[in-house]
């Protein structure tokens, strides 16, 4: 089968998920964020790239800070961006997914930026293009389901190559709530394709997803363990909302055992850095030091997103 | 037509040097284009003694094209590390062609303010313009068949030479 996110000449045409990407393609997604990066430096923060586009955020999901960044990264390559609340139209109307879709193609949309509860939404509209004969409309992935978040994957990406340059020497310590995280999913898959040196899934037996092994992962359920001698730390967010049943036994608790503290930072190599893709649980997967600290590049990793988010479009736009 | 031997690149960059040094203002700057452009401008910089550093800028998200042939796979960052408002610019490119690229870099600069003027400068005009576009400083004027393709390169030692491709 196709790899449902190339086109006939082996392009990226959408971008659904980090899970095969081959790594010249990160590569060139990563090396053109670089050139974006300095354009958000000018004075005038906009290329042409993506004029007379347009660019359509549909979000079934709630998210202020993926929807704005990506809305700020049309909006400096001159695209104009229509931003949908779906949550409050036609869908909760009893209209299909691929209705929306359908009607929004007849207005000419460019570019769909999904998010979506479910996981393989962006994928269905990638294939429902493609059936209707539409390969000049482009599908990026902004987050499905507990599945894929690949523009998370890959700003965490540019982040890491941004302060530690070569991947193939790095520890990788990926901490916290993996089982119900896309954007663990995505990070991994980015880490094995760009050759990380060792990659770690650290977490409470009940947040791991059993396969990890198979991925090229290795599992500690010590927090101690799985810091020790660390370049690169990646905190998950505790996901309450999407937590069913007992899987923990408290917030508190959690924080006792898998809270990045000060002390657990230190296990780490010294110029290790922490990572977060936000929004941070204060006391329960991070400590405020740690958060606000020397080692923190959590605010970079937002301003990097832009520049990846930039680069994803324009290259998408292209092919 | 192809000419017997192709010109020395180096002594070229010295000829322009000599055509421009006349008209540099006391805060006159040099920006390259990608890539052979921004070697010609190192060179150019050398031998003006210019203490400003260069700057340089990839024109690929600016491109007139770029809805037919995509985005270029290997952009490099456009760096311009000083103020262009007010300035005399040269902007530096080793061949004028269509005047497209030009237009493109001219558009750029744009974005970093507003320059005192711009001015052009190449080591080879093969003509073929689709822009109205001039150099003010120019070293070589060759007519060329669309399917021939001057390429300036950089050897190991950084020594720039032409060379002349045949498109397939």
């Amino acid at each position: 089968m196709r790899n449902p996110q190339l086109n006939a000449a082996g392009e990226l045409t959408h971008l659904l998920s980090t899970d095969g990407l081959p790594r010249e393609v990160i590569t060139q997604i990563l090396d053109t964020a670089q050139s974006f990066l300095e354009v958000s430096n000018r004075d005038v923060k906009k290329v042409p790239l993506l004029r007379g586009k347009s660019v359509f955020n549909i979000f079934f999901e709630n998210s202020t800070r993926t929807r704005t960044t990506f809305e700020i990264a049309a909006k400096r390559l001159s695209a104009d961006v229509i931003n949908l609340d779906v949550t409050r139209s036609s869908t909760s109307k009893g209209e299909t997914l691929l209705d929306t879709v359908d009607n929004l193609v007849a207005m000419h949309a460019d570019m769909f930026v999904v998010r979506h509860a479910s996981s393989g939404a962006p994928y269905l509209i990638a294939e429902h293009l493609q059936r209707i004969g539409r390969d000049d409309v482009h599908v990026v992935n902004a987050g499905d389901g507990r599945h894929a978040h690949p523009t998370q994957g890959l700003l965490d990406m540019f982040t890491i190559r941004h302060y530690k340059q070569d991947f193939s020497k790095l520890k990788v310590a990926v901490v916290g709530d993996i089982l119900h995280s896309r954007v663990a999913r995505s990070d991994i898959h980015a880490l094995v394709a760009l050759g990380t040196g060792e990659i770690r899934a650290v977490g409470p037996q009940t947040l791991l997803p059993s396969a990890l092994e198979q991925m090229g992962v290795r599992v500690h359920h010590d927090l101690a363990s799985g810091l020790a001698d660390a370049d690169v730390i990646i905190m998950l967010r505790l996901q309450n909302e999407r937590m069913n049943g007992a899987l923990l036994p408290s917030a508190r608790e959690y924080f006792r055992c898998y809270g990045l503290t000060p002390a657990m930072l230190a296990l780490a190599k010294p110029d290790a850095i922490v990572m977060h893709p936000g929004p941070m649980n204060r006391g329960v997967e991070i400590a405020s030091e740690v958060a606000d600290g020397p080692q923190a590049v959590i605010l970079p990793q937002v301003t990097f997103g832009i520049a990846v988010r930039m680069a994803v479009m324009s290259i998408l736009a292209g092919n | 037509m192809l000419p017997a031997e192709l010109p020395d690149a180096e002594a070229q960059c010295a000829e322009l040097a000599a055509l421009i040094r006349p008209h540099l203002a006391p805060d006159t700057a040099l920006i390259g284009i990608h890539s052979g452009g921004a070697w010609v401008a190192r060179r150019l910089r050398e031998l003006l003694g210019l203490e400003e550093e260069i700057g340089l800028v990839d024109v690929s998200f600016y491109r007139d094209d770029f809805g037919e042939k995509g985005l270029h796979p290997q952009v490099r960052p456009t760096s311009i590390p000083f103020a262009v408002e007010g300035r005399p610019l040269i902007l530096v490119d080793d061949v004028l062609y269509t005047g497209r690229t030009t237009r493109a870099a001219i558009n750029e600069l744009f974005d970093y303010g507003r320059p005192g003027r711009i001015d052009l400068a190449v080591l080879a005009d093969r003509g073929g313009r689709e822009l109205p576009i001039e150099a003010r400083f120019c070293t070589w004027r060759i007519d060329l068949a669309d399917d021939e393709e001057l390429v300036l390169a950089s050897d190991a030692d950084g020594r720039l030479a032409w060379r002349l491709d045949q498109d397939a």
